[in-house]
């Protein structure tokens, strides 16, 4: 077990930046995952830290060495792959064995880390079987299976869960990640899902175009987005961007577009400031804005009355999109609410959980 | 019952004509060489029959009269080494320029392929130069120098197309398990590119069994040749075709080619497809 630091790691193929001078600490037994769409540079980030590809410049450590020129047998980490890269002419138990056995690992060694491994992926009764004789979970699990018995300072997983289908993918995520807290080995896990990410890692690392947006909680993350990227990319359905016109007056601040008025909330009101008379981009997530039955009496600072354009009813919620004042804005409102296209509803904002951005940087405002 | 016999109307059937006219040459090769000479120079005896008789006396010339055993031991001597030094080598390459990124790892590839493309013909005369140079004229050594240079550039293309087959994560994933480049290649890329092996070797080896310019150019005198030089020089003088001994040495040269063949067919045509569709 290791803590994983990447020191300024630029990688270029040609003229593509793949990754743009990353910088990254990864504690000991973390269970860190890099997500962004796809082309991000995650993969390659991954790759290098494995030495399968070498770093343009920068330094990557593992534990206290740098591990920067170290072929990727000396760099002491086991990697899943996301089609499991299992050795086909070799069986179960084979596959798992090649590492150990490559590194001298005494046969009763072997045999004793190959079945206990086994028994705690569930896959005792397979380790005669070659790869092709398994299902798509089955060999999931023997990827995983060669990955632990070699016992590394760090697991690498690239996108292992994407090949298996829906239903699955939900049950091993949960295994993983009770396998990963068990064991305590620093893992990094690279996937577009965000779902994954959320549920997965201790922190995230959202990537864009090859440079680090934020690392942080998944709490934080969807709760403090640092800009206008994470904002969209973490949450679904993601979060609704308008751009308004901040008017200040007499101790308040507003926030105006269009019809629409909203009085800034206390705590906005500072970083607001610098932004009179200017215009930012307004951030709110879809379950902050709440579909208010019937017809209220108050219409104060917190609400606003929207026409109804669709109804997307989900099961356990239904989206509501609304004719905003730029472009549609989707709330998350009641299972089986009653509405109709063209129904004029009330929302109640819920102010405390406004984002803001500079139109310009796209950096949040705090 | 019924099943059975619709597929074999429509299995074997179609395939008959395609049999008959690929085996006829050997059909008739294999008739000749056992008639008596009689016979055989008889216009008005059924040419695809034996009427008067089988009989081993073609056989018995070509093995007492001629130096029928020496060019055959030749002949697998060149073409065993030739075939393994070819394969190593233009496994080694393919592996290089499938896998390896180094600058004109594409100009390199076809490079190689444009030396495959000059006919023989033209490249002996240089060729004869260097043989001599080295002092390999009248040895079986002239023969496994000169063929790799259509063997390896041949080997090179159909395992370039193989390897490119072969998921890269494989090997990845070897590495990092703790393999070195060549041991991830010995243990993980060589069995899966097995087929493909095969398959280069089956055509090296029959190419260079076949091979009659080098052969006939490099090694000239009377116990150094190959079944293809030998036969044609020692059975045939001047306009007299000894055409019993003649179809005798073709039948027992094809044998070995033959047997290589049936032994490796499957693998043989997995692995040309294989190298046909991604190569």
């Amino acid at each position: 077990m290791a803590e994983v630091i990447y020191d300024h790691v630029t990688k270029r193929f040609d003229s593509v930046v793949a990754v743009n001078d990353l910088t990254l600490e990864v504690e000991d037994g973390e269970f860190l995952v890099l997500v962004g769409p796809s082309g991000c540079g995650k993969t390659t980030a991954l790759r290098c830290l494995a030495g399968l590809e070498e770093v343009t410049s920068g330094d990557i450590v593992i534990g206290d060495r740098v591990v920067t020129h170290i072929p990727p047998k000396d760099r002491d980490i086991a990697m899943v792959f996301q089609n499991y890269a299992l050795y086909p002419h070799m069986t179960v138990y084979d596959n798992m064995a090649f590492g150990l056995k490559l590194r001298k690992v005494p046969k009763q060694e072997i045999d004793r880390r190959v079945k206990e491994a086994a028994e705690i992926l569930g896959i005792q009764d397979l380790l005669n079987r070659k790869p092709r004789q398994l299902s798509g979970g089955q060999r999931q699990r023997v990827a995983l299976g060669r990955a632990i018995v070699r016992e590394p300072q760090v697991f690498l997983m690239d996108e292992p869960l994407s090949n298996l289908d829906a239903k699955l993918r939900v049950q091993t995520r949960g295994e993983l990640i009770k396998l990963q807290r068990r064991l305590g080995v620093t893992t990094i896990y690279v996937t577009h899902d965000q779902v994954e990410a959320m549920t997965m890692g201790h922190r995230i690392a959202v990537m864009n175009q090859g440079v680090l947006q934020q690392l942080d909680t998944p709490e934080n993350l969807y709760d403090r987005p640092a800009n206008l990227f994470v904002a969209t990319f973490i949450g679904s359905p993601a979060m609704n961007i308008f751009p308004a016109q901040v008017v200040g007056g007499d101790g308040t601040v507003q926030l105006v577009a269009g019809d629409v008025k909203l009085e800034a909330p206390p705590s906005h009101r500072n970083r607001l400031a610098d932004y009179v008379g200017r215009e930012v981009l307004v951030g709110i997530r879809p379950e902050d804005l709440e579909v208010v039955a019937g017809n209220p009496e108050s219409e104060g600072g917190d609400t606003v009355r929207l026409p109804v354009e669709l109804i997307e009813p989900l099961g356990a919620e239904t989206l509501v999109h609304l004719r905003g004042p730029a472009g549609t804005l989707i709330a998350q409102g009641e299972p089986r609410i009653h509405l109709d296209p063209g129904d004029v509803v009330t929302i109640r904002v819920r102010k405390d959980h406004l984002h803001t951005f500079d139109p310009q940087t796209e950096l949040a405002l705090f | 019952m019924l099943a059975a016999v619709r597929a074999a109307l429509t299995t074997y059937v179609p395939v008959l004509p395609f049999v008959v006219f690929a085996l006829f040459p050997y059909y008739h090769m294999a008739v000749t060489s056992l008639k008596a000479d009689a016979e055989l120079y008889n216009p008005l005896k059924n040419p695809l029959w034996i009427q008067d008789g089988a009989t081993l006396d073609h056989y018995r010339v070509l093995v007492r009269e001629t130096l029928f055993s020496r060019w055959y031991l030749n002949t697998f001597a060149v073409s065993a080494i030739a075939t393994v030094a070819s394969v190593i080598i233009g496994l080694l390459a393919a592996y290089a320029l499938a896998r390896l990124r180094f600058p004109g790892v594409g100009p390199f590839g076809v490079a190689i392929f444009v030396t495959y493309l000059v006919p023989p013909s033209l490249l002996f005369l240089p060729l004869a130069i260097v043989v001599n140079h080295l002092g390999l004229s009248d040895s079986v050594w002239s023969l496994v120098v000169t063929y790799p240079t259509f063997l390896v550039p041949f080997n090179t293309w159909l395992l370039m197309g193989y390897l490119r087959t072969i998921p890269r994560e494989l090997e990845e994933c070897a590495m990092i398990d703790g393999a070195s480049r060549i041991q991830a290649m010995r243990r993980i890329i060589l069995p899966l590119a097995l087929p493909g092996v095969l398959s280069a070797a089956i055509f090296s080896f029959t190419l260079s069994w076949n091979e009659f310019l080098y052969a006939l150019v490099f090694m000239g005198s009377g116990h150094m040749k190959t079944i293809p030089v030998g036969t044609v020089n020692d059975l045939i003088r001047a306009d007299v075709f000894q055409w019993g001994p003649l179809m005798a040495a073709a039948v027992l040269g094809s044998v070995p080619v033959a047997v290589v063949y049936t032994f490796f067919v499957d693998h043989y045509v997995s692995g040309m497809t294989a190298g046909a569709v991604k190569g």
